[in-house]
């Protein structure tokens, strides 16, 4: 049976749940974890980005066999590192979000880039978020509320 | 969507006033509730008195109200607007919260029910709904009256229980007082709600707003930011399942058969059912149900089905724009000003299908009883939605109770016209509880990204001709505009108001009211009907007129020899609104001032476009850099005349993200249609704007004190035309197809 840490809770995952089932689906459907978003199912969008040991992973794409056994998994739910704090306070702070469907899988890509880079430029930026879509266009916010962040850091 | 009077198809008492009256209503524990009543409240009411009693008894409790203060001090604004991402769920409680003087920390916003007499889009006449940027606009003094009518209750609360005069009464940031007496809204909300409600209570003079014009936070970014937005995507009821469709792979095509045979022993599916639009599969879980949609075999009639392809749709809309169409705008004599010699220009445009791509894809939840259905949708069109799901249910109107979430971005899309999506979860609602035996079973519809850019309602795509005659000075002294595409409305309910004399409003907004002064001007249409399904797309007609009009006006610049701002100028004497953007954009954006070169010789331009719609002035200039023939868009300035800017910051935001929409369909958008069926399906061939290709933004808005109008959709139609225009600027290519492609 697949064990899982999913916010630093034990979750035993059902050993009838298919294989190819996307981690994404077992959050949502299984866990009622919906801050996590479907967007495309392909990887393409970001919507579903979550945190498995630390590393940004599109969970749309991740089938739950190939997640290691006691993988430690952090959703949006779950972000209490420093960085998503400061991430989610500039988030408020510029009001980022519009429709905010996509904004969970923003905060995520940038928690993982700040853990990364303390001080990310403008083409870490770039290339971190790239990934992530967010079609009411808040990417400006998005950077500038990055930048805050880390400043507040320090 | 303006000036819209949706057809009712119900009767309604005709003594009472459109906008109905102000009703007062409490309930123990209740606290304040100020608004409409409705439905046969009303009706009754009326029949009593026809005209509303002061010192209402207390009633029970109605959620139908703009306005609810609770004992907890906390003030609840009802929207009657979806919060789609433009920010009614800010401006709407901006209105309430300036009149009421409440503090903006107690305020709270919640989805209004569907209910078209209480909630009417005042624009619209007789339905609620929410488009064409007009959610402020319509609501500036309904809301603006509801929250003073809830001050004035509550300052003669106070004046009763503390012996004062109400004049002596002062009401600052939730809280009132006089000399040493004190209370909060809440203290004070139920004996509020006893008093008699003012029906012409007294604005504030602008100059004393405290909110409106200010700038402060969003209501909804500290749920967006932990993820506890609830989007329909997210509602979750007991017993619930999910159903996945799988539609025909031409529009047209219909089901002929599906073999179970195909799916048989795969776990997770309770059922499986033909409804109108395909076959929809059910089960306990998205996954359970996509891996048998995804293998179930299903033969599809294709007698009905189409078969043609977006080249072809093209040829025949070129073939058409060779004959006259229906005249849409005429004055002066065009025809004549062609005949009579002076330099003549022309140029042809092509506008792709355009997917709506909203992140979150189509879905809807529905519980269906048995004289009572009840939905869970992002809802932005509750009048049409709620008629229509009663006409399919055999229900009244009322026994369609409609719940609003946040829409994860519509842009159009969740205002359906056909309500397609929403008939489709009923259908499948149906089917379900015909096998259910009576149970009721709820069940949330969900499209995948493929489904959702496959079924259609795209902007259609249009094909236009222009030509103009310019006199010795370089002045155009005749144009003649020619648009070919699909009529949005026909076969809606819109069409007997906004079809006239076969010009469809929305192909021809921002054509036919050119601003221009040109003495001979004649637009006309065709409408040819193809048989894709076609919907408004943010800024609806703007899509495709604004970059028509305004990038030829920069080719008529060009040929007069004058520099593209001066040109359009001069042609504006008329227009000051359209003027004042240009020429605020124009000097924010350093225009006529040299740019700062490229890396490596990289040839680097301006442009510039200026744009009415909805009421609400926008003007751009982007820069452009191009390299070879490839080229970024590296900053955008833009101008912005709404009238009052109600919350600044939100219309900023409103323009910076309008932008990025209109950039993702100026670099990629595109959907094609191949033997009747779409050939894009997901963001890899359907790519939209990433963070990496945003241009920096600066916005500047134009002070005012007009009423407001939308800012939603108008940052998007200038765009396009003014990166055209500045990579004609770079490379003296003049592109006239979208998406633009420097070859």
């Amino acid at each position: 049976m697949p064990v899982l840490f999913v916010n630093k809770e034990r979750v035993d995952v059902a050993s009838s749940v298919p294989g190819d089932t996307p981690l994404l689906w077992i959050l949502r459907d299984s866990l009622n974890l919906t801050g996590t978003k479907y967007g495309c199912g392909m990887a393409l969008c970001g919507a579903c980005t979550v945190h498995i040991e630390g590393q940004p992973v599109r969970s749309c794409q991740t089938q739950l066999s190939a997640v290691k056994q006691g993988a430690e998994i952090t959703t949006i739910e779950g972000l209490r590192t420093r960085e998503g704090q400061a991430l989610q306070a500039a988030w408020q702070k510029l009001d980022v979000p519009q429709c905010g469907y996509c904004q969970s899988g923003q905060i995520m890509s940038a928690a993982a880039l700040l853990a990364k880079k303390r001080r990310p430029t403008d083409a870490d930026i770039d290339g971190a978020m790239a990934g992530n879509i967010c079609r009411c266009a808040t990417y400006v916010r998005i950077r500038a509320a990055i930048h805050e962040a880390a400043r507040t850091l320090g | 969507m303006r000036n819209l009077r949706f057809e009712p198809r119900f009767d309604r008492p005709a003594a009472l006033s459109r906008r109905g009256f102000l009703k007062a209503a409490a309930g123990a524990g209740a606290g304040l509730t100020l608004g409409l009543y409705a439905g046969e409240d009303l009706a009754t009411e009326a029949a009593k008195t026809e005209a509303p009693v002061p010192g209402v008894p207390a009633r029970p409790v109605t959620p139908t109200a703009f306005v609810r203060i609770a004992p907890d001090n906390t003030v609840t604004i009802l929207a009657k607007h979806v919060e789609m991402g433009q920010g009614t769920y800010t401006g709407l409680p901006t209105l309430i919260a300036e009149e009421l003087d409440a503090s903006w920390a107690q305020i709270r916003v919640e989805g209004a029910p569907a209910d078209a007499k209480l909630y009417a889009n005042l624009d619209w006449g007789e339905a609620q709904g929410t488009g064409g940027s007009s959610a402020i606009a319509n609501s500036f003094m309904q809301y603006r009256q509801a929250g003073a009518a809830a001050r004035a209750m509550l300052v003669a609360a106070a004046a009763e229980q503390w012996k004062v005069a109400p004049e002596s009464i002062t009401v600052k940031n939730g809280e009132l007082s006089a000399g040493a007496r004190k209370a909060t809204f809440g203290q004070l909300a139920e004996a509020a709600a006893r008093q008699p409600v003012p029906q012409a209570p007294k604005l504030k003079d602008p100059k004393d707003f405290v909110y409106i014009g200010k700038t402060f936070a969003r209501t909804d970014s500290r749920a967006k930011a932990n993820g506890t937005a609830k989007f329909t995507q997210d509602v979750k009821l007991p017993e619930m399942l999910t159903a996945l469709v799988a539609h025909p792979p031409r529009f047209g095509a219909r089901v002929k058969s599906f073999d179970i045979d195909s799916v048989q022993g795969m776990p997770g599916v309770r059922y499986i059912v033909e409804i109108p639009s395909g076959v929809a599969v059910i089960g306990t879980s998205f996954w359970s149900a996509k891996r048998v949609r995804d293998k179930l075999k299903i033969e599809w009639d294709d007698a009905s089905g189409v078969r043609f392809s977006s080249a072809e749709i093209l040829a025949e809309y070129k073939r058409l724009a060779g004959t006259p169409g229906t005249v849409a705008k005429s004055s002066g004599d065009a025809a004549k000003a062609f005949g009579s010699g002076g330099k003549t220009l022309d140029a042809a445009f092509e506008f792709p299908f355009l997917a709506h791509a909203a992140m979150e894809p189509m879905n809807c939840v529905v519980s269906l009883g048995a004289d009572r259905c009840e939905i869970w949708n992002g809802e932005q069109f509750q009048t049409g939605d709620q008629m229509a799901v009663a006409q399919a249910l055999g229900l009244k109107p009322e026994q369609v109770v409609l719940n609003q979430l946040y829409a994860g971005g519509s842009f159009g899309r969740r205002a359906n016209p056909h309500s397609d999506y929403i008939l489709e979860a009923v259908a499948i609602a149906k089917a379900v509880s015909r096998q259910s035996q009576g149970t009721v079973v709820p069940v949330k519809l969900v499209w995948t990204r493929e489904d959702d850019m496959r079924a259609g309602y795209f902007r259609p795509a249009y094909y236009h001709t222009i030509k103009a005659a310019l006199d010795a000075d370089g002045r155009p002294v005749a144009w003649q505009h020619r648009i070919v595409g699909q009529s949005i409305l026909a076969g809606t309910a819109f069409e007997s108001m906004m079809v006239k004399n076969g010009v469809d409003a929305t192909s021809v907004e921002g054509a036919a009211n050119l601003p221009y002064a040109i003495p001979n001007l004649l637009v006309d249409l065709h409408s040819p009907a193809v048989g894709v399904p076609v919907q408004w797309w943010r800024s609806v007609g703007s899509t495709h007129t604004a970059f028509s009009t305004e990038t030829f006006m920069d080719e008529l610049a060009a040929a007069a020899g004058k520099d593209p701002v001066a040109y359009r100028r001069v042609l504006l004497d008329a227009h000051p609104r359209h003027r004042a953007v240009l020429d605020l954009v124009a000097e924010k954006s350093g225009w006529g001032k040299p740019l700062a070169p490229g890396k490596g010789g990289a040839k680097r331009a301006r442009g510039i476009a200026v744009h009415e719609s909805f009421a609400t002035y926008v003007a751009q200039v982007a820069e452009v850099t191009v390299t070879g023939n490839k080229f970024t868009v590296d900053r955008v300035v833009c101008a912005v005349d709404c009238g009052v800017a109600v919350n600044p910051d939100v219309v900023r935001a409103q323009m910076e993200g309008g932008i990025g929409f209109g950039l993702s369909a100026a670099l990629y958008g595109k959907i094609t249609l191949k033997d009747g069926g779409v050939e894009q399906s997901n963001f890899h061939d359907y790519p939209v704007l990433r963070i990496n290709e945003m241009p920096a933004i600066e916005v500047h808005i134009v002070p005012s004190s007009e009423k407001p109008s939308g800012v939603g959709e108008p940052g998007v139609p200038p765009i396009a035309p003014a990166v055209a225009n500045a990579l004609a600027a770079a490379t003296g290519k003049r592109l006239r197809s979208l998406p633009l492609t420097l070859t």
